[in-house]
Parts: structure tokens; sequence; C-alpha cells
């Protein structure tokens, strides 16, 4: 093979990127969320597309959906519980369509690498009757942009992308081309197909229900599906990732029914190609969507009588569940601790939590950096802290003095404030600990409303969170940094027990981020050192008994000083690194 | 011929460099190859593991690597190395930094960090070559190219031309640590 001068290893969602590049979109606006976050990012270096980080996924979806209807290609992507944020636009624009392109991408993460749950995605697409498209690499990810965008004008419908983790993830080879440059479309008032209200929603919904027959009919002979017939005593239907962990499974030994796109299914193809195998397998990560559509349509196939709904698939589980294949390989026989991932050195959530822990506190969480905390009672979704928290102080008010709620900058942006508002309004006395970081730090860093600096680096104005809690009339308002441990300590006991809502902002600066000053560190004098372990309380990755004193990982240790406020014997000091 | 190659390490050791200059020393000569990364959470000094996969005459499907079939298996850290020793094929190569960070489980007295992993290996089905990665970078004045030691190292081993891995290093290393970076690979190469 000869790689071109134009061809380039590109992460699946880099590809996607240069895809919205080539398609001529000028409009992207997203909500981080791994494993779609380097989407929007990449977007972000094409100084052709503007590009945003909204404050959630109902705020870029409606974004998106407004170039769109105003005439320029847009996009959004998000994870698979960002469309949950943004399924109520997402199935109202099924019935309005757009007028330049709208294309939305959401990454589903079997096996929950970072996430939260495991829905299939595929769903949304049916329920909201919008056509679905899914690639199975790189190639495809800049491919199906383009196609796309086409399907998206042609047929006057957004357009659902769908990725998963080990697509977004992965780098494969892709041919580079121009930029389409696209002018706008024109912007025609139609309040018929734009405003919906009942007497003209109803006159869209067949619209809607005439457009699945057609984009099904389109589905049946699109490039976006194809057979590979090899033998055919074995046919495979499939998409996405499932479909190249068929290939390397049973390679040319089975035909394949290839399905790029995964809504509306093409009932005449998958007979066609049915008709002409003797045994047929469904080979679909998670839900059973394409297997029951063919069995719901006398299609005999097989697929989850053999294979799981749950977690992620693999050549090797393929090779397991259909061919009771299994590799040889070596193993220790030794136990193998797990090592699951922490808050870093220098964390400022860390002091945080070191409080809460050692009052006894109830932790009402969120979803963030800090959901890796030790105390956490509750973790659910972005934003469900402060609302769960209310609801808990409502039935138990005896023990409100007893539970805090923790979010963080980001995530209280997104979808926290709704809930301060309605702990103001309904007047729970409700303590919420607001973590500013002063950055999203979860999903690897991305600007946010109180950063002052947009997605594109340029300056922004920033939400000041004091000034907003006040706004929603929240009357106790404390700042402090969570490494004042003792101050934070005395500031959490007394708002807790006033019998009104509080808001406690802890702020400090990630640790990660390039700002904050990393010029010194924190040594153990051993001789000090009285191995009373207090500074092992804060759970710093940095800290360890390896000779029955602490030791501090020099090289790791950022010197953020919270281990030297734990120590009774002065053992720990912070040394510059200039100063050696 | 398909290749499988593994990087596993701690989420921020420079996992994610490496594997792109594999996979860039394999793009270079005309070979299809994916590489499959971790972002996210597993990032916060978690295990993390990423695959780098070409094919010399043919297309690469899946991204994965599953068990027993990794040709080569290069570790950042010890447990790291014992943890992921099942995806490499009976008689692969393992290159191995002797580095250990002990995971939070261990740090908090809950677990002990196994003895003697390298000799343990020694005793299977395995080629191992072992390199205090971290000695060695800390030496050339930066701790984290330690990643760049290893695959220096590696290049020794592998069938591919030398060159191939310095033009991928100079490919995927901005200009700044470059001289560093390709001092590091030296030190791998010649350790
Ligand atoms: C609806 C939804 N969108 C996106 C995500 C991905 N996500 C998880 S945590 C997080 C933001 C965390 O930022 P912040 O609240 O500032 O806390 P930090 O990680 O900085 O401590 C995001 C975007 C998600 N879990 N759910």
């Amino acid at each position: 093979m000869q790689i071109e001068k134009n061809q380039k290893l590109l992460l699946g969602n880099a590809a996607i990127a240069r895809g919205l590049y080539e398609a001529g979109c000028v409009f992207v606006s997203s909500y981080p969320g791994t494993p779609s976050t380097e989407i929007t990012e990449e977007a972000a270096k094409y100084d052709e597309i503007y590009a945003e980080w909204a404050t959630n996924e109902k705020v870029a979806y409606e974004a998106a959906l407004g170039a769109a209807i105003a005439g320029g290609r847009a996009f959004t992507g998000m994870k698979h519980v960002g469309l949950n944020v943004a399924a109520d636009p997402l199935f109202t624009s099924s019935y309005t369509g757009v007028n330049a392109g709208l294309v939305v991408a959401v990454a589903d993460d079997p096996a929950m690498h970072s996430s939260q749950n495991e829905q299939d995605s595929r769903h949304y697409a049916v329920a909201a009757k919008l056509p679905m498209l899914e690639p199975s690499d790189s190639t495809e990810c800049l491919e199906f942009i383009k196609l796309a965008y086409n399907i998206s004008e042609k047929f006057d419908t957004p357009v659902m992308l769908r990725l998963t983790t080990r697509i977004s993830h992965s780098q494969g080879l892709v041919t580079l081309a121009n930029r389409q440059e696209l002018p706008l479309k024109e912007y025609i008032k139609n309040d018929s197909k734009y405003v919906m209200k009942p007497a003209n929603a109803t006159k869209r919904h067949p619209v809607v229900e005439q457009r699945q027959s057609d984009i099904e009919e389109y589905a049946n002979t699109s490039t976006l599906n194809r057979i590979e017939f090899n033998d055919k005593k074995i046919g495979i239907i499939s998409a996405g990732d499932s479909y190249v962990y068929a290939k390397e499974a049973f390679g040319t030994s089975v035909s394949y029914l290839k399905l790029g796109m995964v809504n509306p299914l093409p009932l005449k193809l998958i007979k066609k190609f049915t008709d002409q195998v003797d045994k047929i397998y469904v080979i679909e990560e998670l839900d059973s969507i394409i297997e029951s559509f063919c069995k719901a349509n006398g299609v005999n196939v097989e697929g989850k009588n053999m294979l799981p709904v749950i977690g992620e698939y693999s050549q090797q589980l393929l090779n397991k569940n259909l061919l009771s294949k299994e590799n040889d390989y070596n193993e220790l026989k030794i136990n193998i601790p797990v090592r699951p991932p922490v808050m870093c050195a220098g964390c400022p959530h860390r002091g945080t939590f070191y409080v809460l822990k050692k009052l006894g506190l109830t932790v009402i969480g969120d979803i963030g950096c800090y959901t890796l905390g030790s105390t956490i009672d509750t973790t659910v979704c972005m934003g469900a802290s402060v609302s769960m928290l209310h609801g808990f102080n409502k039935v138990r008010p005896e023990s409100a003095d007893k539970r805090v709620g923790v979010i963080g900058d980001s995530t209280f942006m997104h979808s926290g404030i709704t809930g301060l508002v309605d702990i103001i309004y309904n007047n729970s006395y409700s303590t919420l600990l607001i973590l500013d970081n002063s950055i999203t730090g979860m999903t690897g860093h991305q600007q946010n409303p109180c950063t002052g600096l947009t997605l594109k680096n340029l300056p922004a104005k920033a939400v000041s969170l004091e000034t907003l809690c006040k706004a929603c009339g929240v009357e106790n308002i404390q700042t402090v940094d969570p490494n004042e441990v003792d101050t934070f300590e005395k500031i959490l006991k007394s708002e807790l027990t006033k019998d009104a809502p509080s808001v406690i902002i802890l702020k400090r600066p990630c640790a990660l981020l390039k700002t904050v000053k990393k010029d010194s560190y924190a040594r153990v004098d051993a001789d000090k050192c009285k191995s009373c372990r207090a500074c092992m309380k804060i759970g710093c990755p940095r800290i360890s008994f390896e000779t029955k004193k602490a030791v501090i990982d020099e090289s790791l240790c950022i010197g953020c000083g919270l281990c030297t406020r734990m120590c009774k014997f002065d053992a720990i000091e912070i040394i510059s690194r200039a100063s050696n | 011929m398909t290749k499988n190659m593994m990087i596993c390490g701690v989420g921020g050791q420079g996992s994610l460099l490496a594997s792109r200059i594999l996979g860039q020393a394999a793009l270079s000569q005309g070979w299809d190859t994916k590489v499959s990364e971790v972002h996210g959470m597993s990032q916060r000094g978690g295990s993390v593991v990423t695959y780098v996969r070409y094919s010399t005459n043919g297309r690469v499907a899946s991204p994965v690597i599953c068990k027993g079939e990794a040709d080569v298996l290069i570790s950042f850290e010890q447990l790291e190395t014992a943890r992921w020793l099942p995806f490499l094929k009976k008689n692969g190569k393992i290159i191995t930094s002797t580095q250990k960070i002990y995971p939070m489980p261990v740090i908090a007295g809950n677990a002990e960090y196994p003895q003697n992993i390298i000799e343990e290996i020694e005793k299977l089905d395995v080629n191992i070559s072992e390199c205090d990665a971290i000695d060695v970078a800390r030496k050339l004045g930066n701790e984290k190219v330690a990643n760049v030691v290893l695959i220096g190292l590696y290049a020794k081993y592998s069938d591919l031309d030398k060159q191939i891995f310095t033009d991928a290093v100079k490919a995927c290393v901005p200009e700044k640590f470059l001289q560093l970076n390709l001092t590091a690979f030296e030190a791998g190469y010649n350790y």
C-alpha cells in the first residue's frame, strides 16, 4: 500500500472534525463528554469553523439547530448521557426539520470506560424518527459526516451520527480533501414549519412519517449499507465497531451485510441478503435493535441468545461465544491489586473531602473529578447533587445539618443552577458546596463560563459564582480555599447549623493547569516523623509508608502543602525546586 | 501479516505519545495501521492500556487486542506488566520498565504490591527485557521521557530499521522537546 501525502492517521473524533471542515460546516456548539470531546476540540482548530463550548447539551443542540435553520451547516457533539439532556429539542427538531444541514454526533461508551451508565443511543433515533449513521473506523467517520449533511439537506432532517468509544478513540487512516465552501442558505420565515404549536405540529407529524419511509427507501440502495458475499453458509448483519470485530474474528469465511445507517433499517436489503445465506447472526453491541427489527419483520436471525447486551464486544468475545475458540496465554498466579483512578497529587478537591470525611457528613455527589472522592453517598447525573440534596433535606429536615451537596464549577453551570433556585424557592435548609477548580477537569480541561476563556482561547466574560448565587436568592455565601482546611471546617460547621440555604464556594485551581506553579515539593524529615500516619488521611497518591516512615515521591509532588497541615510534628516541609 | 503491540502503564506516564510513535513508524512503511487510545477517567492515575496494530499486507479490522494476541507488550510499570501479561501471545516479547508505582489499595495498606514480578515472568515462555527507564530518563534531565527510552529499547529488538523509529519520533514530538526525546531514544536503544 502506498501512503499518499493527503493520507493521515487520525483519531475517529479528529476525522469527524475533518469531515465537518470539508463539508463546509460553519457552526459547532457542544458540551464536553468522554468519548466525544475531541471532535469539538479538533473542529475549533479550523479557522473556518465557529466552535464553542455551550453550557450544556440542550443549549448546544438548540444553538446548532438555530444555526442550521438560519442557513449554515451546523453540528453538535455529545456523549450518550448528554443526549438525555438534549432530548427535548431533539424530538421536536425532527418535526421542524432543518434548512442547512444539522448533524448531531452522540458517543456511546460500552463497558463504561468513563461513564455512569451504558445506554444505547440508537433508541433515540428510533424514538425521535431520525436517520442515524454509524461509522466503523476513522475513514468512515470522515465520509459519513459528508453524507450526513447531504441526507440532512435532502430529506430536511437532523441526522444523528452514532459513535462508540473504540471508534472515537482509535486512530485510522483517512484521506483528506479540500473544504467545500457553501454560501448560507436563505432563511425564509415559515411558521407552519418552525413554530411547533399543536395546529402546526399535527401537520408536521405526517411529514415525519413520510420522511422515515422515504429514507428507508434510500437506505435500501445507499452505499452506506453494503453486502459482502463470501461463503453463504453464514451471514452476519452488523454495524459500527461490532462489524470490525466480526471481520477480525471471521474474515472472509462468512458473508456480511454491513449497515452504515442504523435507522431507519433497510428491510428490502436485509431480506435480499438473508434470502441468500443459510444462517444469519446479528452482531450488535449493547441492545437488540437490528435483531428485534428483523424478528418483528419475520426475518429469522439469531444473536442475543449467544451474545451479551452488557459491555464491550471484541474479536475474542465473538470467537468464544460463536465458535467456542479461545487463545492460549500466560498468567501469573498472583494477586494483582486493582489500580483505580485517583485524585491527582495537589488536587484541590482533596482538602474538601478530607473535611467532609472528618465531619462524617452525608455527601450528595455529582459528576466530575470529585466523584473520585472517597466519601460520596450518591452520584447519578450532572446537576443531581443540588436537587437530590433538596429532596433528602425535605424528607429528613432534622438531619439537614449533617448533609451537603458537592458540585463542580462546570457541572453547576451545566445544570446545577435550576436546582439551587429550587432550594431557594421551596426553602430547604440545604448547604451546597461548589468546588470551583476553574476548569472542566474530568473531561480533560475544557474552558467553561466561569473560566474567562472560550474554546478558541479568546477572552470571555467570566460568570461570578458569588453574584449568580446571590441573584438566585442565597443569602449565605462564603468563598474559601479548600487547602485551608481549618478555616473551611469552621465555615462549614457554622453554615450547616443555619436555618437557611447556604453556598460555600471552594476556590482553588486544578493542579494540572499550566498556570499552577509546580516549583516546590514536600519532603519528610524521617527523624521527626513519628509514624502516626496522619498524613495518610488525605489519600495523596504521592505519600506512602515504605520504611515505617512516611515517604513522599518528590518527583511527582507539586508542593500543594496539604500534607503539612496534617502533620502535628512538623515533619513535612515544603522545599523550593529552585533552591537545589 | 498483522502485528499487535500493546503499551501499558499508569495514567500520566505518556503511553499516548509512545503509541503514536509506534503507529507512525508502521504507517511510514505504507502499512494499514490502527492505534487505540485511552482518554478520560482512567487517565487519572488509573491503569492505562493502548493498542497499536498494523498489517504488512492487508487491512486492520479491529482496533483492539485481546488475550493471547499481542506480539509485543511495552510496559511502563511492573504491576501493569503483570496485569496485562495475559494479553501477550505465548513466546511474545515484553519490554518493561522496572519502575513501581503503588496503587491506592497498596498505599492505603489494603493490598500488597507483589514481589519479584519480573523474576516470575522470566519463568514463563515469554521473552522479557527490563530497563530502569526512569533512572535513565532522570539522568537525561527529565523523567517524562522514560516512555521514549522504552521505545528505544523496543526498537533494538524490532525487525524494523532504527531510522524508521527516529523518523517517527521526529514526526510525533514537538520541536521544543525533540532533541531530548531523540537522546532518550538513543539511550534506550543502547541500553
Ligand atoms: C450530561 C453529561 N454531559 C457530560 C458529561 C461528562 N462529564 C462528566 S464530569 C464533567 C464536568 C466536570 O467538570 P466540573 O464540574 O468542573 O468538575 P471537575 O471535574 O473539574 O472537578 C463532564 C463534562 C456527563 N457525565 N454527563
